[in-house]
């Protein structure tokens, strides 16, 4: 049981930030943009959020930072792909190199007197257990001796959920996403729903980045993410652009670094490189087992629009 | 009120002057951000250029980095032209070191009475890495066809398997027993080595240089150039005309990969002649960027792949000689190609003022 | 029901419109009033649908005025986007519905209404909307997903949507142009319900019989202007069909008599399932032979795509046969029927018939590039293939730029001609006999196109083809046609001479009447 606890709870510390890539990725997909640029985006949120607490010698201040940056990430995006008409996988893929590049170099110059910010060690996040709640056997362990950006996700993630499905916005964002030619026609207006969602699916990447450099790690270092990026976006297929299942899949993910850390900590002769090949094999499956289902099932995720430019004058 | 209206033709200046004002304005921009950290951004510029084509040392180092991405640009360019976004160059790359590798490190005990030259053991290389890459590249190519999988997911994860398989393997059952505890394979044998020439100059480029020809060769006078070419813009005319979609995803995928793997022998053949770190460098998403750039063009691959790698070594450069960050050539490469994908726009649509409805 | 001018609903002056290379509407005048049913009517391509999408505010105007009454004053007003002229109480119902297929009826209605509280009770706007349809003579259930409705069933979502904003001028696109007769009628109720609570409604069409049926008054377009505008009881179909076209209809092609001959084309009671997993054909006996030319007849959507698709390899039979000279064919691949002789003028001409980016000599290279002089072995020769896209140029009479301007850019009539010969010339390689299937091959063509159209495939009947003519025009079929068949519900009804029946009998079999 004891193993049970350390493992959820350290999957729950490793996801969190992949939880928050996720929602804010489906946000931005459900409403049609496909945005690839989540490792850039998440990495300049690692370290826009890293110096800004530094500097400011302020956590939260850092998380804002964090997701300020991810936004403007996410309108650079959104500029280049709503208005500019620009393909969305090659724009995603310059943001992700453009960001990578740039959050190296704001990483080397950030620190204090214009020097590196690695090896820093600045304000963070620490476990803050719930008083109360935190005393519950094995729920109260795992769920409720987390850090304040933890909690954040217990309100988060119900809320965007209950926002898509049972609120008139979150309808809107859904058959934007369907069919913008329909929801335009009906007086939404596409180009500012798409703006919307992109930007805040970036901030929210920002936050997951941040969540890595002021909670996680913490600190900073070269290629901080380490592709949680590129998870991200196969786990929103996997959470079939459902909030609720994004936190499954983060799990998934992050259970897997914990059980490698616990089993490289008990000695155990598997490489940790073929123990982390398992979710990305994983992913393959059940992307392949969605795709399949919705060929037979109508429709089991993916927004019909995604991908695709949405241009109202264009005579075919 | 502006709004965009589709263009019917575009004009001789718009089509080149656009990617060239779109290089300028990037290139502005990256001046702007060194401007803040207290560089001059001419002096950087310079220093980049100097670094990139300075002396025959300096290009001769342009010419090796840009040695896989012309492999990689090549590779992306021939999966780009059927619309099958090959994200997958990475992974694909280092399944074809690792196949070079394997042959290399194996093949002399395995099989002693094999003639231990340059000429059988490159050849050998080089198919062993064609054939991993395409394997690595087919699986999500079928899965594309025969079930719909979105290959982009597909293609990175896969990356990361690769990754995974080939740092595993260099770490544990590859590592050579000589080795004074460095992680990495044993060396290979010289026979197992690409002709040099100056300085890391290695036979790699030949490679690429005959491959953007054949690749050249292929799509403008074969049949199946043709046939690609209408996949690529209109799936359902082609299938119309009897070609076949299938068969052809797979058979692109198979070259496109292929050369991809290949880039990865060149690599390991060529450069570290062994399997050690630094073989998963990027080359599989810049290359995605040099194929863009590009246009998919097999011959303009060659011409942008040398200069995202002056990028590259000029960014190298500044950093030994101007203390500044390499990262600023990756950024530049985000910068460039964000500049000329939106300037496409203005190529393919113009601006007008439409008139307010006389009242 | 001719009301004063006081009743004035809509009112637009000199309106113009203009798209890249067209002048879709030039100065154009239409007055509608409360409680008539006003019917825009003119060909393909004659403005009907610009016109309505400028009032609709999907389109800016380029030039003249829009009037509207709101709250009982006619003033004029300026509609920038589709959510303003909503606000305005103008409601289309669009020809291509616009609906999200997987949410539901009551959801798709409610989208873009500002006044549905931001926490969704889809109870009690699910009640609202189904009283909605009763009123109107609509019944519908709100909480079916969209892809479970028939067409009929998504019309009347479409028309409810508008219905529950408070649209006061329903704008209807060729609304009869999937429904059945059975349908139809029910739409007629419909309409009549809504004009007679005061609202006004325009539909647009290119059918006679549906205006002189529904239409109190109708606006007839030409070439982008307003030729006449007339009390539907004081016109008939002739005058109309003579204002819509400007000059007499094309009264025949020169037919000399088909004797009966071999039969090239049989299909034995061939099943197919549609892209929804439902089946499109249900046993199909045809057959076409050489030298004539078999028209397919019935309402868009009862199985004549598949049907096309089933005989060029591009659909699965899954069961019965097909067979080509004698030949058994059945589900042979694409490549296969083209090199038996089966030759395609498909209904969707840049969605399957033509590549757009792609120089016109490539795309009219489509079917000969695999043999000599083409190619050789796996090589191609464009300058040969360039070559002989001009010599095709020249004979069909295709205007175009030059050989190598992208298929694009050439007119819908010309992008035709090209299709039409490209399949021709494959045809000519086969002297045993050739099959040619001809989709709907003068939809949405100018008058000049669908002419030349019609005599290139009565030539190619006078050579000996057997023409498989899927249309959806009546006039057409009866005009070119050695035999009619006409299909419903994946069925052929029944196969008539055209000198031995009626538009009405044709009428019934579409209806779905065995003869």
């Amino acid at each position: 049981m004891d193993l049970a606890v350390s493992i959820l709870s350290i999957a729950l510390f490793a996801g969190t930030s992949l939880i928050f890539a996720t929602v804010g990725e489906i946000l931005t997909e459900r409403s049609g943009i496909l945005n690839l640029g989540l490792e850039g985006t998440m990495i300049m949120g690692a370290v826009s959020g890293f110096a800004a607490a530094y500097h400011t010698d302020n956590a939260y201040l850092g998380v804002l930072a964090g997701m300020a940056a991810g936004a403007i990430f996410g309108l650079i995006h959104a500029i280049a792909t709503i208005t500019l008409r620009t393909d969305q996988v090659v724009a995603g893929l310059a943001i992700t190199i453009g960001g990578t590049g740039l959050a190296s170099f704001l990483g080397q110059k950030l620190g204090p007197g214009g020097g590196p910010l690695v090896g820093l060690i600045g304000p963070r996040f620490v476990e803050v257990p719930i008083p109360g709640l935190s005393s519950i056997p094995v729920v109260g362990d795992i769920l409720f001796k987390r850090d304040q950006l933890v909690y954040l996700l217990y309100l988060l993630v119900p809320a965007v959920w209950y926002f898509l499905y049972k609120t008139r916005p979150g309808l809107h964002l859904r058959a934007v996403g369907e069919n913008p030619q329909a929801t335009d026609a009906l007086g939404v207006n596409v180009f500012r729903t798409r703006y919307i969602y992109t930007v805040l699916g970036g901030a929210l990447v920002g936050l997951g980045g941040a969540h890595l450099s002021l909670a996680y790690t913490p600190g900073w270092s070269e290629n901080l993410t380490g592709g949680r990026g590129w998870i991200a976006i196969a786990l929103v297929i996997f959470a079939t652009w459902n909030p609720a299942r994004a936190v499954l899949g983060a799990l998934l993910f992050g259970g897997v670094n914990a059980i490698q850390f616990r089993l490289q900590a008990e000695g155990t002769t598997i490489s940790a490189n073929l123990l982390n090949m398992t979710p990305y094999i994983l992913t393959v499956v059940v992307l392949v087992a969605v795709t399949y289902l919705e060929a037979f099932r109508k429709r089991v995720g993916a927004p019909a629009a995604l991908g695709l430019p949405y241009n109202r004058e264009e005579r075919t | 009120m502006i709004s965009f209206e589709k263009r019917l033709t575009t004009p001789r200046l718009v089509s080149w002057g656009v990617p060239l004002v779109s290089l300028l304005l990037a290139l502005a921009m990256g001046g702007l951000l060194l401007l803040v950290v207290g560089v001059n951004p001419f002096t950087a510029y310079r220093a980049m250029v100097s670094g990139a084509f300075g002396g025959s040392f300096e290009i001769t180092e342009t010419l090796v980095r840009a040695t896989p991405l012309i492999l990689t640009g090549l590779s992306v360019a021939i999966a780009f032209r059927m619309l099958f976004w090959n994200i997958g160059a990475e992974g694909q790359l280092v399944m074809g070191g690792v196949a070079a590798s394997g042959v290399a490190i194996f093949l002399p005990d395995a099989a002693p009475s094999i003639p231990q030259s340059p000429w059988v053991y490159l050849p050998v290389m080089g198919l062993a890495a064609i054939v991993a890459g395409a394997l690595w590249g087919v699986i999500p190519a079928l899965l594309k066809s025969a079930l719909g999988v979105n290959e982009i997911i597909t293609t990175l994860m896969f990356n990361y398997i690769a990754i995974l398989t080939y740092q595993y393997l260099f770490t544990d059952p590859w590592k050579d027993p000589a080795g004074f505890g460095f992680p990495g394979s044993a060396e290979f044998g010289e026979y197992a080595w690409l002709p040099e020439f100056s300085g890391r100059l290695h036979g790699g480029l030949v490679i690429g240089l005959v491959a953007a020809i054949a690749m050249w060769a292929i799509f403008t006078k074969t049949r199946w150039g043709y046939e690609i070419a209408l996949i690529g813009e209109n799936e359902r005319a082609a299938r119309y005309a009897g070609v076949s979609i299938f068969r052809n995803i797979v058979l692109v995928m198979v070259f496109s990969a292929g050369l991809a793997g290949l880039a990865g022998m060149s690599e390991t053949a060529g450069l570290s002649h062994r399997l050690q770190q630094g073989l998963a460098v990027g080359n599989g998403f810049t290359g995605i960027i040099v194929a863009w750039l590009a246009k998919l063009h097999p011959l303009r691959v060659v011409v942008v792949a040398v200069m995202l790698a002056a990028l590259l070594v000029g960014g190298d450069q500044i950093q030994i000689s101007l203390g500044l960050p390499a990262a600023i050539a990756q950024v530049l490469q985000g910068l460039i190609l964000l500049f000329v994908l939106g300037g496409d726009i203005f190529s393919r649509y113009r601006l007008v003022w439409t008139r307010r409805v006389k009242g | 029901m001719s009301g004063t001018s006081d009743n004035i609903a809509v009112q637009l002056s000199g309106v113009t419109k203009r798209f890249p290379g067209v002048l879709a509407n030039e100065d154009v005048d239409l007055t509608v009033r409360f409680g008539e049913i006003h019917a825009l009517l003119g060909e393909n391509g004659a403005g009907k649908s610009t016109l309505m999408s400028v009032l609709c505010g999907l389109y800016r105007p380029d030039g003249g005025s829009i009037s509207l009454t709101v709250d009982g004053v006619l003033r004029p007003v300026e509609i920038h986007s589709p959510r303003q002229a909503i606000d305005l109480g103008i409601g289309m119902v669009h020809q291509h519905f616009k609906l999200v297929s997987p949410q539901t009826v009551a959801e798709n209605v409610i989208i873009g209404r500002d006044d549905v509280p931001f926490r969704l009770n889809m109870k009690a706007i699910g009640k609202k909307i189904a009283e909605l349809g009763e009123r109107y003579h609509m019944p519908v259930d709100p909480e079916a997903a969209i892809w479970q409705l028939s067409v009929g069933e998504q019309q009347r979502v479409e028309i409810l949507k508008v219905l529950y904003r408070g649209a006061s001028v329903l704008i209807l696109d060729e609304p009869t142009a999937v429904l059945t007769p059975q349908e139809s009628a029910e739409l007629g109720q419909t309409l009549r319900a809504m004009v007679a609570e005061g609202k006004a409604i325009i539909f647009i069409s290119h059918k006679l019989d549906e205006v002189m049926s529904f239409a109190d008054r109708v606006t007839v377009l030409r070439q982008g202007r307003n030729v006449a505008t007339l009390d539907v009881a004081a016109t008939n179909k002739q005058e109309l069909a003579r204002l819509m076209v400007g000059r007499e209809l094309m009264s025949g092609v020169d037919k000399p008599e088909h004797p009966p001959s071999e039969v090239v084309l049989e299909l034995r009671a061939v099943e197919a399932t549609g892209d929804r997993g439902l089946p499109a054909l249900l046993g199909i006996d045809l057959s076409v032979q050489r030298g004539e030319i078999l028209g397919v007849a019935g309402v868009a959507g009862n199985g004549q795509r598949e049907l096309a698709e089933v005989v060029t390899g591009l659909r699965r039979v899954t069961r019965g046969s097909i067979r080509v000279a004698g030949e058994e064919c059945t589900n042979m691949s694409p490549r296969e029927l083209i090199e038996a002789g089966v030759c395609h003028v498909p209904g969707d001409r840049l969605g399957v018939g033509l590549a757009g980016n792609l120089a016109l000599s490539d795309n009219l290279a489509m079917k000969s590039y695999r043999r000599p002089p083409m190619s050789r072995g796996p090589f191609l020769n464009r300058k040969r293939m360039v070559a002989a896209a001009g010599g095709l140029i020249e004979e069909f009479n295709v205007l175009t730029p030059g050989p190598q301007t992208p298929a694009r850019n050439l007119s819908g009539g010309n992008q035709q001609k090209a299709i039409l010969a490209r399949e021709i010339t494959a045809g000519r390689g086969f002297p045993e006999g050739a099959v040619l299937v001809a989709s709907y091959p003068t939809r949405g063509l100018d008058v000049g196109a669908v002419e030349a159209v019609r005599t290139r495939l009565a030539a190619e009947r006078a050579r000996g083809t057997a023409v498989l003519l899927i249309s959806e025009d009546l006039d057409e079929l009866m005009m070119m046609s050695d035999r009619i068949a006409v299909m419903h519900g994946g069925r052929v009804m029944g196969v008539v001479e055209p000198a031995a029946t009626t538009i009405e009998e044709l009428g019934l079999l579409m209806a779905g009447e065995r003869r």
